[in-house]
């Protein structure tokens, strides 16, 4: 299906916004009429992370309540989670699309405006943040935001209007490297 | 019936089979609408590119319309559908945390993996930076664990908090996505750019 609509905009760059919206869509309903939840990224992240800490340090893993945390709620081995394998096709179909569209290049993008240097280092601390905030607010812009406003969940609002409208607000001062 | 793995009709093995089916269609429909341009994505909070805008609200309505009718033929029971938990003060400081970071990096997490499966080497800079972000929550967990388990209010819908039912609510959220269509088209007409 996803090919049949590729070739269909074959004279643009990229899918219909609205096209790619609705197969957002139907791949999240799919999401949540298989597994009863919708989709997410931020939680593989976490689960690499807790996997890790039980190899590198078993000691801390006794003594961090973050790990005690996660494996109230998840049960066996950390890797072995809907989010872990949902991200390795993330990072499979990612590919396929960019192989099929001839967008599989070694780049950095930025803005002209600014060094490679210096979009590697904000990449690297936006990166951070993201991920900080991700924990805090349970979820990133696909498990919380996007997920949870399918669901009708109130903090899927919440978290949403929290993300965009702190980017809005902060726009102005990072414009220089986008523009 | 649905869903399927919370009623036992697939197996534990075959949920994570279809969960990474159901990635390389997220990864596949995410990277061919433009989200593994960092440039592209950031064009929504200046007017340029609202790809992100459009996507985002179209998915998220799509799934939500889907998932009432699912409902309405009997296919789903959306009392077993996972809704996220409120914790109010964390969700807030959460999201504008991650604001930050998706103003000064131009990815989210999904995105970012989208971009470094096609070789933006930001991309990947940017996923060592969630890494980091992670551990440095675990690492630092009892200094904030009082604010990310204060406030917790269940798992409220918003159509409930408004008093609303959800068929009507969904019908809402379709006419204020329509408004921002609008509003975003005029906004690329009016702050055009070259396609990154």
């Amino acid at each position: 299906m996803e090919e049949k609509e590729i070739k269909k905009t074959a004279g643009t760059k990229y899918l219909n916004p609205y096209m790619g919206g609705v197969l957002l869509g139907l791949v999240l309903l799919a999401a949540n009429f298989v597994a009863g939840r919708g989709l997410g990224a931020s939680g593989a992240i976490k689960s690499v992370v807790v996997s890790a800490t039980t190899v590198i340090a078993p000691s801390a893993e006794e003594k961090s309540d973050f790990v005690k945390e996660f494996k109230q709620t998840h049960h066996g081995n950390p890797m072995k989670t809907w989010l872990v394998f949902q991200m390795a096709g993330v990072i499979v179909g990612g590919f396929l699309s960019g192989a099929i569209a001839g967008r599989l290049k070694l780049k950095i993008e930025h803005s002209p405006k600014i060094t490679s240097r210096k979009r590697l280092i904000l990449a690297l601390l936006g990166g951070i943040f993201f991920g900080f905030g991700s924990q805090l607010g349970r979820g990133c812009t696909s498990g919380a935001a996007l997920s949870g406003m399918a669901v009708l969940s109130l903090g899927g609002f919440v978290t949403m209007m929290a993300i965009f409208g702190t980017g809005y607000v902060l726009a102005y001062f990072f414009r220089k490297n986008w523009i | 019936m649905g869903p399927l793995a919370v009623n036992e009709i697939i197996s534990e093995n075959t949920n994570l089979f279809l969960a990474f089916i159901i990635g390389i269609g997220f990864g596949f429909v995410l990277e061919s609408s433009g989200f593994s341009s960092s440039r592209k994505l950031a064009g929504v909070f200046y007017g340029y590119d609202m790809v992100v805008l459009k996507v985002f609200f179209t998915g998220a309505i799509t799934a939500m319309l889907g998932l009432l009718l699912f409902s309405l033929f009997g296919w789903i029971d959306l009392s077993m559908v996972y809704v996220n938990p409120l914790y109010l003060p964390s969700a807030i400081a959460g999201g504008v945390i991650m604001g930050v970071g998706f103003i000064l990096g131009g990815y989210c997490p999904g995105t970012s993996f989208c971009g470094a499966s096609i070789g933006k080497i930001d991309a990947m800079i940017f996923i060592i930076g969630l890494f980091l972000g992670v551990i440095i929550f675990a690492l630092g967990y009892n200094l904030w664990d009082e604010l990310y388990m204060a406030g917790y209010k269940g798992e409220p819908k918003i159509s409930t908090a408004l008093h609303l039912s959800d068929g009507f609510f969904a019908l809402l959220m379709v006419i204020i996505a329509l408004a921002m269509f609008w509003v975003a088209e005029l906004a690329e007409k009016k702050f055009p750019r070259e396609e990154y």
